[in-house]
């Protein structure tokens, strides 16, 4: 291919993933997004293979980070219950697999679980927008089927819980979940690379509907429902694909989760759990996906830090700063990180030219 | 105000602006509308002709606000029915009557704030098949805000927010625009240019019902009048005839006759 072919090429590309719903617009941001891409992939060969370990479950996580960031920053509908489907597909994946126990049965696993989440969601979302509930009825309405998952989840633990050969397990959780399988099994490092090829693929792909006529149709809907319904468009029709797309991003977070540590609990859909994600795009910017994922791995890098306690801070002072974290980020920078670091580079650049040009690099907060 | 009319030639066939033979495109039949005991729509058959513009006036509590909610389906009637366009819209949800080519422009202005004024006449235009570019220079134009294309709405005048208001519902290229209180909170010169945008729709064959308090606006944008009292069409004519009704300037522009 010549390289006016190539440029064309890379042209239209950009053109399909660059608008104004997104951060990042510019030849500098994706030179940089590259240059992270790159680090991330060469992180395991320059690491112990804990760490590398450990980094490929916060990449599972911002999968759950990015279904919020998804359905709550672009479409206004806060659910506090993503977890849910996190959880049910996480489930889902180990009664599958453990029933299934073959590289066919697991990979029929991945999909299976991500259709259960994903047929969870659109259920939810069904009877939620097309009876009318929204705003904070819609959270508080996700967080409850959360709880309530939790509570149902935990009394599981007699003999008599079991699917098949898979027992759910009550408290103590769901135990032998099979490695991530897609034809061939993914340990360790192959797990990191599969989970951070996923990752960068979905935050590519949902650049692209985010800027399409449907990602402008969501935002219409999240500034002003009543108004975009007077223009013909079915309010609740989009916000129940928002919202089961959201719910199939969290459930394949749930399938990396889950065989990540061969392991599931109750505590899935436990409320501290189910609070993260918020903490995460609130943190990062809602309107943000990068600045989401990005808070989404420095914040549970940090937990991960405190959880054996730094000097005379103990462990269970983990959650009270990121707690406090959560507050001052809401206070100082209300659009979260990413969109504020944007603000102020378009200030400067501003500034420094006189004339404000839009776009540009924008937020890089990837550990 | 610039009107280029050439640009937004309208697809659907001519319609004489003569007033006499026209069809009906919009009617209720027996329309009635219940809250409690109170009965704020009562059997109103009223019909708004094609390509025509009609102003819907009355004291406050006349019923005009629920008939328009009716009509776009915020609300639904104790009885009757609406056709519109040869289609029974009464069981329709509001968002599906959009689709027989109505427009709606509310009373107070909800433009998307945050959204620049490209983007907000975008969001109703992307659903149409109509050519992007060519309605979006013609709508900015038609609505004085071609060089606020890339201001945030929010930032814009109370009279540019009415406007903006307008020109989302047009870009949907509606048979007929129900607008209400178009001019309220604006200035002369603000009224003087929505005046002569809804003439300028109204030569391209556009039709409207207005829902308006201000006489003045009235006399200069319509053709025939109808009044509404208590639920009920009171008297239905031309602007002259209606503003020299004894009964109605009783009742409603409260002169004592």
């Amino acid at each position: 291919m010549s390289s006016a072919n190539t440029q064309t090429t890379l042209s239209r590309l950009r053109g399909l993933l660059e608008g104004p719903n997104t951060l990042g617009n510019s030849k500098s941001f994706w030179v940089g997004f590259v240059l992270a891409v790159t680090a991330l992939a060469a992180y395991p060969q320059v690491t112990d293979p804990y760490s590398a370990l450990q980094t490929s479950r916060y990449f599972a996580l911002a999968f759950l980070a990015i279904s919020l960031c998804f359905v709550w920053g672009y479409c206004g509908v806060l659910s506090f219950g993503q977890v849910a489907f996190f959880g049910i597909s996480a489930y889902a994946f180990g009664i599958i697999g453990i029933n299934f126990a073959s590289t066919a049965g697991a990979t029929v696993a991945l999909f299976g679980a991500v259709t259960a989440g994903t047929f969870a969601a659109a259920v939810l979302g069904y009877f939620m927008f097309y009876g009318g509930v929204r705003d904070v009825y819609v959270t508080i309405m996700t967080l409850v089927v959360a709880l309530v998952l939790n509570t149902f989840m935990g009394q599981t633990a007699g003999s008599e819980w079991a699917v098949g050969t898979a027992r759910l397990g009550g408290f103590n959780g769901m135990t032998n979940i099979p490695n991530l399988t897609f034809g061939i099994v993914f340990q360790t490092v192959g797990f990191y690379y599969a989970v951070l090829f996923a990752l960068v693929g979905t935050y590519l792909g949902l650049r692209v509907l985010l800027n399409s006529s449907f990602g402008m149709t969501m935002v219409a809907v999240r500034e002003d429902e009543e108004r975009t319904a007077t223009f013909g468009y079915n309010v609740a029709f989009v916000k129940l694909v928002v919202f089961t797309i959201g719910g199939g991003l969290a459930a394949l977070g749930g399938v990396f989760y889950a065989s990540w540590g061969n392991y599931v609990d109750p505590s899935v859909f436990s409320i501290a759990f189910a609070a993260l994600p918020v903490v995460w795009v609130s943190i990062g910017g809602r309107e943000s996906l990068l600045g989401t994922i990005g808070a989404t791995l420095f914040i549970e890098r940090m937990r991960t830090g405190l959880s054996s306690g730094i000097g005379p801070i103990g462990p269970e002072w983990a959650l009270v700063i990121v707690g406090g974290l959560l507050l001052a980020v809401i206070l100082f920078m209300p659009a979260g990180i990413a969109p504020t670091l944007n603000e102020l580079k378009n200030t400067i650049l501003q500034r420094r030219s006189g004339r404000s040009p839009s776009g540009g690099p924008t937020e890089e907060s990837i550990k | 105000m610039s009107t280029p009319q050439d640009i937004n030639a309208r697809q659907k066939p001519a319609v004489a602006t003569t007033g006499a033979g026209r069809d009906a495109i919009l009617s209720t039949r027996q329309l009635t509308k219940n809250f409690g005991g109170l009965t704020a729509v009562d059997s109103v058959d009223f019909e708004v002709n094609e390509g025509e513009i009609r102003c819907l006036i009355g004291p406050n509590g006349a019923g005009k606000s629920t008939l328009l909610n009716l009509i776009t389906g915020q609300l639904s009637p104790s009885e009757g029915h609406i056709y519109f366009d040869g289609t029974d819209l009464t069981g329709l949800k509001p968002h599906e009557r959009i689709d027989t080519g109505l427009s709606v422009k509310f009373q107070s202005p909800h433009v998307y704030e945050n959204l620049s004024v490209k983007r907000n006449l975008m969001i109703p235009l992307q659903r149409t098949d109509r050519d992007v570019d060519h309605v979006l220079t013609d709508t900015l134009d038609r609505i004085a805000l071609a060089d606020e294309r890339d201001t945030s709405a929010g930032d814009l005048s109370h009279g540019q927010q009415q406007r903006l208001e307008i020109g989302m519902a047009i870009t949907l290229d509606p048979t007929l625009m129900l607008l209400d209180e178009p001019v309220a909170g604006m200035s002369v010169d603000e009224t003087a240019d929505v005046a002569a945008l809804i003439r300028s729709l109204h030569d391209d064959g556009m039709a409207f019902l207005v829902v308006e308090h201000d006489m003045e606006f009235v006399r200069e944008i319509s053709e025939k009048v109808t009044v509404l009292n208590q639920g009920a069409v009171f008297r239905q004519g031309s602007i002259q005839e209606i503003e020299t009704d004894d009964a109605v300037r009783r009742i409603y522009l409260g002169e004592d006759v």
